[in-house]
């Protein structure tokens, strides 16, 4: 292992300091900074990786921050094979972003502050991904949910962006109530917040407990990586910078969730209720995300829903208890999504920052590099064979559907019965589909046809080289991460790595055979999607006409996002402005009445003894001569 | 035996004092009064120290004359300056601490 894990850490801290004490007054400097500090980090990550041998005896505790009898909380570095990808993730694609951004942000004069979020979140990320215990793991989630809203809301001067980092914080609230009661219950259950503890001490915990456990930190998770019905605050995040969506809110930060459930595997696979759980409301969010996604006309909306319903995959596969294939398709999906929404944000940056699809069209000759890179990330997203999404995604598949077809009472099987797999992998063949078909309707419309708005078009522009860079370089992930991780199917470079990692089962699939035929199914559910995108969008087939005729009210549907806004604010918020109102009724009423009832018995007290001070110098001096004979009478007689 | 009417004199001016200070308005015969008391409480030590042949009780009278005559320069001083803000002079008419 890398002698000195705390560099990683280290480097985008000091860019942090650096930025934020040295910015005020915009040197040219700072992106670069930035970006040179989470290179270092990746690369210190890089080495770590080379020496590390995956195993979870690599943990290293920098220091104790609690020590308080049986409570002792360290501040520690676990560098096991499951960290080590989060972390080359998190570097490698925040290095990229960073770089991309200081092309994208030059223009902005506030730009420092930009400097100052990005590195404290990479920092944060890394300190949560390293964690060797709950509580850090805990604190530094808060510190990304924090960087998420800061920068969500960086250009504060717009009333939609401030409401929708307040959204983000308040939706994340939400889960991170159930997170802490779950930690506060692990506490309790096993009397430690270590991994390691925790796995050791399964054995003898109480099952309920452990499902109730599992279940209340999973709700923190859905709050995390916008699962259902916590999912509201992901596309509305798109408010921030487009760097940020990339980074943050596709990339890296939202898979935090996922993260969580193949760390705590163990935990999971002792509790197959919260295990169903977490694969249910994964394929259900992974279903509506898309379906909303098929309707949405703004490009980075398509792809936030996108990323909610690839996220609800992950869940997915780590529901099936395929913990490795859940991590599998977060890198992947990290390659390609970021470089779809770097691509959008080039996009955006050249056509004067409009981001109406409707507005675009015929893009494609005016942004070579662009296009080129988009395409690329469309075809890995819509798991076309031989990207890095194909490999990934039907590993998904293929391993729900191992779960549909397991023997009752095998290993494989859950106490539930298959039946309910069967359901999940229909519906991820139907994501499948949607997900081909939503990439392609946003390329045709953004990259060809005629151009919609004359006027942009004219004035589009490729984008600087620092900001293609980034994008040949994801692109270039997109294409090879997952045949170079993952072939053979379920025993390449990553599933043999990740053996390593603490307490990850690995799945062994149905044979080549069954895989293939599987492999084929859901290519031909994509390319059909794919197909079909093309022939609505780019041949003018009414297939849009068609389905609206099918399906009557299913896009008013989508497009109003299936009134989960519209819910959310009938009874979040009405239930929360009536909660108030008792409160306020009850603060005026009893509380105030306490206060102002203790200060009215005080002055009518205080009127009634005031009486006794008249002022006069000899009324008091006959007191206290009275005082006196009493005193001394009370001497003498009771002696 | 001669304490006993030591005793009953000093018992006597401190009473007088007393009563004095509790029923006259005029704030100068009030401090001439609580004089009055302080010797009443001098005759008492000085026939204690005599029946117990101890100096500390005229020791003490000495000490107890002296903080008289500073008593009476601050009482005096005090009711010159009342005098200048309040022109009056019963003591009944100070009232300003009522409450």
């Amino acid at each position: 292992m890398l002698d000195a894990p705390w560099i990683i850490p280290l480097l985008p801290l000091l860019a942090f300091a650096a930025n934020g004490l040295a910015g005020r007054r915009n040197p040219p400097w700072t992106g670069w900074v930035s970006t040179l500090a989470i290179l270092g980090s990746f690369v210190a990550t890089v080495v770590l990786w080379i020496q590390s041998t995956g195993s979870d005896k690599d943990s290293s505790v920098l220091y104790t921050w609690v020590a308080s009898g049986g409570f002792d909380i360290e501040i520690a570095f676990l560098t096991d094979a499951l960290t080590v990808v989060m972390l080359l993730v998190v570097t490698g694609v925040s290095t990229l972003v960073s770089m991309y951004a200081v092309g994208y942000m030059d223009h902005d004069a506030n730009k420092p502050r930009f400097f100052t979020w990005i590195p404290l979140f990479v920092f944060s990320m890394i300190m949560l991904v390293i964690s060797d215990n709950l509580l850090q793991l805990f604190i530094f989630w808060e510190m990304v949910g924090l960087c998420s809203y800061l920068l969500i809301g960086y250009w504060y001067e717009r009333d939609s962006a401030n409401a929708a980092a307040t959204k983000a914080f308040l939706v994340n609230r939400i889960g991170d109530f159930g997170f802490a009661i779950g930690i506060i219950l692990a506490f309790h259950e096993f009397g430690t917040l270590r991994y390691r503890e925790i796995f050791d001490g399964l054995g003898a915990a109480d099952p309920r407990m452990v499902t109730a456990i599992a279940c209340l930190l999973f709700i923190g998770a859905m709050g995390k990586s916008a699962q259902f019905p916590l999912h509201v605050w992901l596309p509305d995040a798109m408010e921030g910078p487009t760097p940020v969506s990339a980074l943050i809110h596709a990339a890296t930060m939202v898979t935090a969730g996922v993260y969580l459930v193949a760390r705590l595997n163990p935990v999971y696979s002792a509790a197959p209720e919260a295990l169903l759980l977490v694969a249910a409301v994964g394929t259900f969010t992974a279903f509506l995300a898309a379906t909303i996604a098929l309707t949405q006309t703004d490009i980075k909306r398509v792809l936030a829903y996108s990323t909610v319903s690839q996220l609800g995959l992950m869940f997915l596969a780590a529901g099936a208890g395929a913990y490795t294939v859940a991590i599998f398709h977060l890198a992947t999906h990290a390659f390609f999504k970021a470089l779809l929404f770097l691509g959008s944000g080039s996009v955006i940056h050249a056509m004067n920052d409009e981001q109406d699809m409707r507005q675009m069209g015929g893009l494609r000759s005016k942004l070579p590099v662009t296009y080129a890179t988009f395409i690329l990330g469309g075809l890995a997203l819509a798991a076309i064979f031989p990207l890095a999404g194909f490999w990934s995604k039907d590993e998904i598949l293929a391993l729900t559907h191992l779960k549909a077809t397991s023997d009752p009472g095998s290993s494989l099987s859950t106490d539930h019965g298959a039946g309910i797999f069967w359901v999940f992998y229909f519906t991820g063949l139907a994501v499948s589909v949607m997900t081909a078909f939503y990439t392609f309707r946003m390329i045709v419309k953004t990259f060809h046809g005629k151009p919609r708005n004359a006027e942009l078009h004219a004035h589009a522009h490729e984008s600087p080289r620092v900001m293609t860079l980034p994008l040949i370089v994801l692109a270039a992930g997109a294409v090879l991460a997952g045949a170079v991780l993952g072939i053979p199917p379920e025993h390449g470079i990553i599933h043999g790595y990740l053996k390593y990692a603490a307490g990850i089962v690995h799945l062994e699939g149905a044979g080549p055979p069954a895989t293939l035929v599987l492999a084929l199914i859901s290519t031909v559910a994509a390319g059909g999607g794919l197909l079909l995108a093309l022939g609505a969008y780019s041949r003018g087939m009414g297939i849009p006409a068609l389905a609206r005729r099918l399906l009557p009210g299913a896009e008013t549907l989508f497009r109003q996002k299936w009134y989960m806004d519209h819910i959310g604010d009938g009874f979040g918020v009405a239930f929360t402005k009536a909660t108030a109102m008792i409160s306020w009724g009850f603060d005026a009423g009893v509380i105030d009445g306490i206060v102002n009832g203790v200060g009215h018995l005080s002055r009518f007290t205080a009127g009634q003894v005031r009486r006794l001070q008249t002022g006069q110098a000899q009324n008091y001096a006959l007191l206290m001569v009275v005082g006196l004979v009493l005193t001394v009478g009370s001497l003498v007689l009771f002696r | 035996m001669m304490l006993n009417g030591f005793l009953v004199v000093g018992a006597l001016l401190f009473a007088l004092g007393a009563t004095g200070v509790l029923i006259r308005r005029n704030a100068i015969v009030m401090l001439m009064c609580i004089e009055l008391m302080l010797q009443g409480a001098n005759v008492t030590l000085a026939a204690f120290s005599r029946y117990l042949d101890d100096q500390a009780g005229f020791v003490l009278v000495v000490f107890s004359l002296t903080v008289a005559a500073a008593e009476v320069a601050i009482g005096l001083a005090i009711l010159v300056a009342l005098s200048r803000v309040y022109p009056v002079v019963n003591v009944d008419q100070l009232d300003s601490l009522s409450g």
